[in-house]
């Protein structure tokens, strides 16, 4: 039997809410049922939750319970005709790249970080460096299990036409437990990434060098100086990447030394955070050019270090991305920076990207077309909250969105105006499901 | 770095007894990665079939099932040379199967007292003892055993648990010692606290509660080499040491 216990240790990658929560652990895909049965007989509400990697509060559901499904995490089967891999929803993209890449696969798409389980992936619909070709990780998969609070498993497929999955792909978890996943694998010849490392001057260099990347390389993405003003303004390095063919196929090692506390945060203030820009321009700078990489320092460079999340000390981080249509993205991205750099409240590390025309399957999946910005700061209270508000209101009228996975106090309206098919969705979740996102902007 | 090509030579063959511990198929899935020959043995069929699956995937060679109550060995030599008969021969076996018990009960009830000692010591004495007979007789392969830091010094909190792997301690150890400079190699793995099933519900905070998978690489190296009794994570060593010798007036006022 799986038991819920009280925990204060469930915490969301930003670490701004500290808030108890009643934990269960099931282990075994047999078990889940149960859990469910019994964590609805006392709880008003549950949500199944991954390694939390999101990073505000649509993992935490403090009134209710939490099923996580981080220990549901085994392989089911492996068809090498189809490419198509059945595995529980807890298993990890680690896991799935150490046991996949020998064999000369790799996941379609890949989000920054290979610490996020398959049903957290689908859950948020996430998206990868190679979003112009691939779209979204939902588009890749093929079937999956969920299981409703009334105890019915539901087998659902891209055709569903009552339209629960489509509610299910980036539902953060909200119609139910999703309990397996098929996803389709792609072929690659080596596990070595030819990458190219390309420095610009300003948003238009980053416009032009993306444009001219899409058809050519996979893989794009570029890292912007969000601190830089006057003449250095929208200065930043451009990579691109293609699966290098040939070599050899290993998975790359294990993890790195781990964050071993929480630094003071004092530690991340406008003087670091704009000598660790310079210095990163710097070395992009200097490094620039055509290399070999293994994919793991390419796609996953922040998971050398574990738990980083605690640099940003105990009152944790805002995460902040958005995407703004193309018509308005350069004048967007230029007036988002432009607020930063007044607000003097820098980004450790600003990312931006362009995303392709592919349609996300999920009704709340976040990638559309246009340009994304993600941004992350040191919670600083009330100066934080003003700045994100700003960068609110230029997203808003750019009719853009938010990331649900990144975010922890989008307004409810800019919600439901980013998401025009949130009430289509609403009929779909489940009424014994919810999370703290969603008491505050879905119901 | 990892990789699934089967090694030079031929692929190990490891049985696993309680295929089920969090421990074992962490311990299971590095094997499974090096493209190993594994049979899983314990009670719970479907459980192990999702292990054996997966391990499949994960680059084992083979993965199979058996159904048996180990804490009932019965006639364990028989059994163990029908495992090894599964797998055309025997080079590890891992010992991994256990129960943690209820103090409290087992102070109250004999019977449950009675239990945790027959699980954790009485039957798995059994199955090192034909093991070890199996290993000898050809000459090769290890044995590996877990064993827990409840072992080194019995405390309020566990100390029938404990006693019973104080005792399979003891037999462990002198196994290594009847194996010394015969090729076989017995070795007890003694883990601190481990987040597994078995531990579900305690409160888990601080830097002693390991993860399964940093045990398991303890499991997995302690099986080619080292001593014949190793902790996992090694700083248990010196906590253990430290607690060994604690003076009893001191140990007696200490809440752990």
């Amino acid at each position: 039997m799986t038991r819920f216990t009280e925990t204060a240790d469930h915490l969301s990658w930003g670490r701004t809410l500290r808030l108890q929560h009643r934990v269960a652990r099931p282990v075994f895909r047999q078990d889940v049922p149960a859990t469910l049965a019994e964590g609805l007989s006392t709880l008003p509400t549950l949500l199944a939750t991954g390694l939390r990697r999101s990073y505000g509060d649509s993992i935490l559901n403090p009134a209710g319970g939490i099923v996580d499904m981080a220990g549901v995490d085994r392989m089911i089967a492996f068809d090498p005709e189809t490419r198509i891999l059945k595995a529980d929803a807890g298993l990890s993209f680690d896991a799935l790249l150490k046991a996949m890449v020998p064999r000369g696969l790799f996941p379609p798409v890949s989000p920054g970080t290979r610490f996020v389980t398959l049903g957290g992936a689908v859950a948020n619909d996430v998206h990868g460096k190679n979003h112009h070709g691939a779209g979204t990780i939902g588009r890749w998969i093929r079937r999956l299990g969920l299981l409703r609070s009334d105890g019915v498993e539901h087998e659902l497929t891209p055709g569903d036409p009552d339209g629960l999955f489509a509610a299910t792909i980036g539902g953060l978890g909200l119609t139910g437990i999703i309990t397996w996943v098929e996803i389709e694998l792609m072929p690659i010849s080596g596990a070595l990434m030819d990458v190219e490392t390309i420095p610009f001057d300003d948003l238009d260099g980053f416009f032009r060098l993306s444009a001219e990347s899409e058809a050519s390389h996979d893989y794009t993405v570029a890292w912007i100086d969000c601190l830089a003003t006057g003449d250095k303004t929208g200065r930043g390095i451009f990579s691109r990447a293609r699966h290098a063919t040939g070599g050899e196929l290993s998975a790359g090692k294990g993890g790195g030394p781990t964050f071993p506390v929480e630094l003071p945060s004092i530690a991340l203030n406008r003087f670091s955070i704009r000598a660790f820009n310079a210095i990163y321009d710097w070395n992009g700078r200097r490094t620039a050019g055509r290399a070999m990489q293994h994919y793991q320092p390419f796609f996953y460079p922040l998971d050398a270090i574990g738990q980083w999340n605690r640099m940003y000390g105990h009152p944790g981080m805002y995460q902040y991305q958005s995407v703004v249509p193309p018509a308005a993205a350069r004048d967007a991205t230029a007036a988002m920076l432009a607020a930063i750099a007044a607000a003097g409240e820098g980004s450790f590390l600003a990312v931006i990207k362009t995303f392709g025309d592919r349609p996300s399957p999920g009704l709340l999946s976040f990638p559309r077309l246009g340009t994304t910005l993600a941004l992350d700061f040191p919670n600083r209270g009330g100066s934080t909250m003003a700045l994100l508000a700003r960068l609110d209101a230029i997203v808003r009228e750019a009719g853009g969105r938010l990331y649900p996975a990144k975010d922890g106090r989008m307004p409810r309206d800019m919600f439901r105006a980013g998401y025009p098919d949130w009430e289509r969705f609403a009929a779909h979740v489940d009424p014994r499901f919810s999370s703290l996102f969603w008491t505050r902007v879905g119901s | 770095m990892t990789t699934i090509a089967p090694a030079a030579g031929r692929r190990l063959r490891l049985v696993v007894l309680g295929g089920t511990s969090g421990i074992a198929e962490a311990t299971a899935r590095l094997y499974a990665a090096e493209g190993a020959e594994i049979l899983l043995v314990g009670r719970q069929e479907d459980r192990l079939a999702a292990i054996a699956a997966d391990l499949k995937v994960r680059g084992a060679a083979r993965a199979e099932v058996a159904i048996a109550d180990l804490a009932a060995p019965g006639d364990a030599a028989v059994a163990l040379a029908g495992f090894a008969g599964t797998l055309g021969g025997i080079d590890h076996i891992l010992v991994a199967y256990g129960i943690l018990g209820d103090q409290a009960e087992a102070a109250r009830d004999p019977a449950a007292a009675e239990r945790i000692l027959a699980v954790n010591f009485t039957s798995a004495s059994a199955w090192c003892l034909a093991a070890a007979n199996l290993l000898e007789a050809q000459g090769q392969g290890s044995l590996v055993v877990l064993g827990s830091v409840a072992g080194d010094r019995g405390r309020r909190q566990n100390f029938v648990y404990g006693a019973a792997k104080a005792g399979l301690a003891a037999l462990v150890e002198g196994i290594a010692h009847r194996f010394a400079a015969k090729g076989p190699r017995a070795v007890l793995v003694k883990p601190g606290p481990t987040i597994t099933p078995m531990t579900e519900g305690m409160q888990r905070k601080g830097f002693t509660w390991a993860k399964p998978e940093d045990v398991a690489a303890v499991v997995r190296r302690a099986a080619d080499k080292g001593g014949p009794v190793v902790y996992a994570p090694w700083f248990w060593r010196y906590i253990m040491l430290i607690i060994r010798f604690l003076p009893a007036p001191i140990f007696n006022r200490l809440d752990i």
